[in-house]
């Protein structure tokens, strides 16, 4: 972890000093911003852990808790929304026993988020499942796809 | 066959998604397997295109033979083989799967100007864009014309703006030239936060040379020596084809020093959003751009006076940009020659929700609604009574079929309560509430409000606390009446554009659907059957097959019931998810 900190630290004072751009960084590394990084940075840099954690909780794409293994985002986006997107989310949460705030299962695997829109309107309601497009989808057909993601 | 075989696969957001990449690979396998296809070879390419804009119908396949185009739909990878024995070598097109009428219909009324070459060229080859005189203007522009002269063709051609807001870019413009500072900015801005809305991933995916065209030609008229392109992290695809546009452009000469041959020097960097809807705001844009938290401040200063670091700056959409080339290439008097009277050219639209024909679109201002929905878009899928379409997104409002003869321009659309905005066009039937369409958005602004004024914090929380107890059975008398002064207060006392349009779907749909309103409110009803908490569930035990389905599908143990007798639901214990409704095969479960 140390290495890549440093790495990221570097990119960030030669390239001018971009906060959001160095939790990018951060979030890319690890799949979300580990409190150790902030502290390490705010160390270095001088500059208040509450600035970054000001950023990154302004900011939808930043998480501040480990992501599973893998990931299923669902589209909330209106033309989504419309058809069933949000039938879908409680279906797939209830699935996991997750929640909004507690996203990932208890044994790390699925992180279940929602998004606001994917731009894949026409093939509405969409889920992506560690990325695939799933689209015209319903509750039964992604419950499916993850029980098969678990046993791989 | 003397021609050469020409194939394109539609690899917009869509084809995609409908496995567009796969369909590519099955060509290029066929048609290297040489026993089948060795005379078809030499003179055929496939090449991947943007999105042709049917999306409904995806993956479409275009089969160029000379002058003859042949338009498959619904192609999976493994009907490739057929379409390369029959078509390509044996010389005839497989019947069945070709477009039908709705193809012809989807097309017959659209002008495609921003969309003219997606779907049309490799988005990744800066050839394929040349090709189309690509560059054309902007080498025009640099060489031989004044900043002044471009930018009155920019005003003369009557484009406004298309991220929503439909200012005139040429205005803009001259406003940044005016500007003093040897410093500007030219910013365009790429984060499509409007959920339901893809037009600007499309243009920028099917072809991102011309929105790079536009910039140049923009930066050179206002003098801007930097660039940036604010663009959605979400959209993985269209940075990457971004980033490769970019690469090309510099190689060739077009961005960096001395551009064309001329004095002028500007490139373009890439700013990758973070997801925050508020930063279609300007202002909060540039906070973003520079590192911090996206929040609006007061205007004025006017980002083209005091923008990005502090300098001069000019922002603008993607598809305004991309309208730039064409408009320098053909003349300001062929754009105004489409559109009304102040509202010119064409706009694209992302036509979704209950149509049938959902897709890219893009059509002259000024076209009615009618002609889009039930022309273009093959009226509403599920046969069902056309209720709503609501445009602008969060900062929308819903037109109801009464209207459906209005113009779709700036103007028009305000009057009736909605506005054009970034292009979004959901299409609504009898099967949607509107109640909840519009607690929908304001659960999205409400959430995206960046929290900076009260107005629009605090007052966007009481709208929907409101409207979630209107959906929840729990409404009282004056609701009504509490939405409508809350909405007029933030509307004329937010700081940003956020909050000043965030309450229009509601008040839209309070002038147009007063009486689903009512029926929450007072009946504890919705007409819709969509908002749970005032429905109620129930087996009916003459039709139930007692599967069983419904007992393992409920999550709060309210459904009981034995192998081979009807099955029930205990109101009680019931959490009104509907569960059981899905899970019916027989349609045993009533909802009322």
């Amino acid at each position: 972890m140390q290495k890549t900190l440093d790495n990221i630290l570097s990119r960030y004072r030669e390239s001018g000093g971009n906060v959001i751009s160095l939790l990018q960084e951060t979030q890319d590394a690890f799949g979300y911003v580990p409190r150790e990084a902030v502290q390490f940075f705010s160390r270095e840099l001088g500059i208040a852990a509450s600035k970054f954690y000001g950023v990154a909780t302004f900011y939808a794409q930043f998480r501040l808790r480990p992501v599973g293994k893998h990931k299923v985002t669902a589209c909330c986006g209106t033309a989504c929304h419309v058809r069933g997107a949000e039938r879908i989310m409680s279906g797939i949460q209830r699935e996991l026993h997750v929640t909004d705030e507690e996203d990932t299962t208890t044994d790390g695997q699925i992180t279940v988020e929602k998004v606001a829109c994917l731009g894949f309107c026409s093939f509405a309601p969409v889920v992506l499942v560690d990325g695939a497009v799933h689209g015209k989808t319903t509750t039964d057909a992604v419950i499916k796809e993850i029980k098969s993601l678990r046993k791989k | 066959m003397a021609s050469e075989t020409l194939i394109r696969v539609c690899m917009g957001p869509a084809g995609i998604a409908a496995g567009g990449k796969q369909v590519i690979e099955a060509f290029h396998a066929a048609l290297v397997d040489a026993g089948v296809s060795a005379q078809v070879r030499e003179r055929c390419s496939s090449h991947q295109v943007g999105c042709m804009g049917l999306c409904a119908r995806d993956v479409l396949v275009e089969v160029h033979q000379g002058d003859v185009k042949t338009v498959y739909q619904y192609i999976k990878p493994d009907m490739v083989q057929r379409i390369v024995d029959e078509h390509l070598v044996a010389g005839k097109p497989i019947t069945e799967w070709l477009v039908d009428e709705v193809y012809a219909s989807f097309y017959r009324k659209q002008i495609k100007v921003v969309l003219a070459d997606c779907g049309r060229i490799d988005p990744e080859d800066i050839d394929a864009y040349e090709a189309v005189k690509g560059y054309e203007a902007a080498r025009e522009c640099l060489t031989n014309r004044r900043p002044e002269e471009v930018i009155e063709e920019v005003k003369m051609s009557g484009l406004r703006g298309r991220g929503g807001a439909g200012f005139p870019t040429g205005l803009k413009w001259e406003l940044g030239r005016k500007s003093r500072g040897d410093d500007k900015y030219i910013i365009c801005n790429a984060d499509e936060g409007d959920p339901g809305a893809f037009m600007d991933r499309a243009v920028i995916e099917g072809s991102p040379h011309a929105v790079i065209e536009g910039m140049i030609i923009g930066a050179f008229s206002m003098g801007a020596r930097n660039g940036y392109v604010y663009i959605r992290a979400e959209y993985p695809l269209a940075v990457e084809r971004l980033k490769k546009a970019l690469d090309q452009a510099r190689t060739r000469g077009y961005l960096g020093k001395g551009i064309f041959g001329s004095a002028f020097d500007f490139d373009i960097k890439i700013k990758l959003g973070a997801g925050a809807f508020v930063c279609g705001e300007e202002t909060a844009l540039i906070a973003s751009i520079e590192g911090m938290r996206g929040m609006p401040r007061p205007k004025p200063p006017f980002p083209v006076n005091r923008g990005l670091w502090q300098k001069p700056t000019v922002i603008n959409n993607v598809e305004t940009f991309a309208n730039i080339p064409a408009i320098i290439r053909n003349g300001c008097g062929w754009y105004a020659g489409f559109g009304t009277d102040k509202s010119k050219g064409t706009k694209v639209f992302a036509l979704t929700g209950k149509i049938k024909n959902p897709g890219l679109i893009e059509v002259p201002m000024g076209i009615t609604l009618r002609e889009i929905i039930e022309e273009i878009g093959g009226g509403i899928e599920s046969g069902r009574p056309f209720k709503a379409v609501q445009t602008g997104g969060p900062s929308g409002g819903c037109i109801p079929a009464s209207m459906l003869d209005i113009a779709v321009d700036y103007e028009s659309l305000a009057k009736v309560g909605s506005i054009v905005g970034s292009g979004g066009m959901i299409v609504l039937d009898a099967d949607d509430c509107m109640v909840n369409v519009a607690k929908y958005f304001v659960q999205f602004t409400q959430s995206e409000s960046c929290g900076k004024c009260v107005p629009c914090r605090v007052g966007t929380k009481r709208v929907l606390e409101t409207l979630e107890r209107i959906t929840t059975g729990k409404g009282k008398e004056d609701d009504i009446e509490r939405l409508e002064k809350l909405a007029g207060g933030i509307k004329a006392m937010s700081l940003c554009g956020l909050g000043q349009t965030a309450p229009n779907p509601v008040l839209s749909t309070l002038k147009y659907f007063r009486d689903e309103y009512e029926a929450h409110i007072r009946d504890k009803k919705c007409p819709a059957k969509v908002c749970k908490g005032l429905l109620t569930y129930s087996i009916d035990e003459a039709t139930c097959k007692a599967c069983g389905a419904c007992l393992r599908a409920c999550p709060s143990g309210a459904v009981s019931g034995e192998k081979k007798k009807p099955h029930r639901i205990d109101a009680a214990k019931c959490v009104r998810c509907g569960a059981c409704f899905e899970v019916c095969k027989f349609g045993s479960v009533n909802r009322e």
